[in-house]
């Protein structure tokens, strides 16, 4: 008999962290899409840009929390919280999807700005998350 | 519409999504070494690839974006099992140790990429789509 880390690759509580974080991530992602999509309308992928650059500032302020205490509760959850929450709520390929669908309706200079927005906007999120943890 | 089905479908499909990721994302390290964030590079492309592919595919076969069956495979499994928050720590630590060039290439290969692979899986799947209605007639 070994005894295992709840932080262990293989083990159960690994898959099951990672199962239910990404699901209350996705779910969540979908409400805020949702959201916009009524608020603001669907000339602009407003909800993705807002999921992403959230999930960039939650996932670096996690981090740096995480390496200042490494014994507390965002430590004893990294699994949840990194690869669960985090990894569901944001998305990559509906990003990159809706960058092609609006280069794709003849809104180039759209398409380009969302890849702009975008981009800097998780770097700058990111950012943002890790300096607000020191 | 926000509806529980649906909110339930997503939820699912993120649970499943982000699971594939971890494994994947894992075997991948393993073979490749965890220098570059081979891994999150690999799921995001292939994430890209496959929705491009299951939205021309919906599109020729003229399925709705509001049903069950867009939540739970692209909303929920394929947008849960592409993450931007993994990207953008990765690239953020590569920046901080003063590996600039590689958090350059990773996120620029990420983006470029991702778009391009989406439109490579687009044409597939409308191709695919095509065929399968003719074979239906």
């Amino acid at each position: 008999m070994t005894a295992r880390h709840p932080g262990d690759n293989n083990s159960l509580k690994t898959y099951a962290a990672v199962g239910f974080g990404g699901a209350l991530g996705a779910g969540l992602r979908y409400v805020i899409a949702i959201g916009a999509l009524q608020t603001l309308g669907p000339l602009f992928p407003w909800g993705t840009l807002a999921v992403n650059m959230i999930g960039s500032g939650l996932i670096a302020w996690l981090a740096a929390h995480a390496l200042m205490h490494p014994q507390g509760h965002v430590s004893r959850w990294h699994r949840f919280w990194f690869a669960g929450f985090c990894g569901g709520f944001t998305t990559f390929s509906l990003f990159s999807l809706e960058a092609l669908l609006l280069w794709q309706r003849g809104q180039a200079s759209l398409a380009v700005l969302y890849v702009l927005m975008s981009v800097s906007g998780w770097i700058i999120a990111a950012q943002v998350g890790h300096k607000l943890a020191r | 519409m926000l509806t529980v089905t649906g909110l339930m479908g997503v939820m699912f499909g993120g649970a499943l999504g982000a699971l594939l990721r971890l494994w994947l994302g894992n075997a991948v390290s393993r073979r490749l070494g965890e220098r570059f964030p081979w891994g999150t590079l690999t799921v995001n492309l292939s994430a890209a690839l496959l929705l491009g592919a299951v939205f021309g595919a919906w599109q020729v076969l003229e399925v709705s974006l509001d049903g069950l069956g867009w939540g739970i495979a692209a909303v929920g499994l394929l947008g849960g099992y592409s993450t931007v928050s993994s990207l953008s720590l990765q690239t953020l630590t590569l920046w901080q140790q003063t590996r600039r060039q590689a958090a350059a290439n990773y996120l620029l290969t990420s983006v470029a990429g991702g778009i391009a692979l989406a439109a490579v899986g687009y044409v597939t799947g409308s191709a695919t789509g095509d065929v399968f209605m003719q074979v239906l007639g």
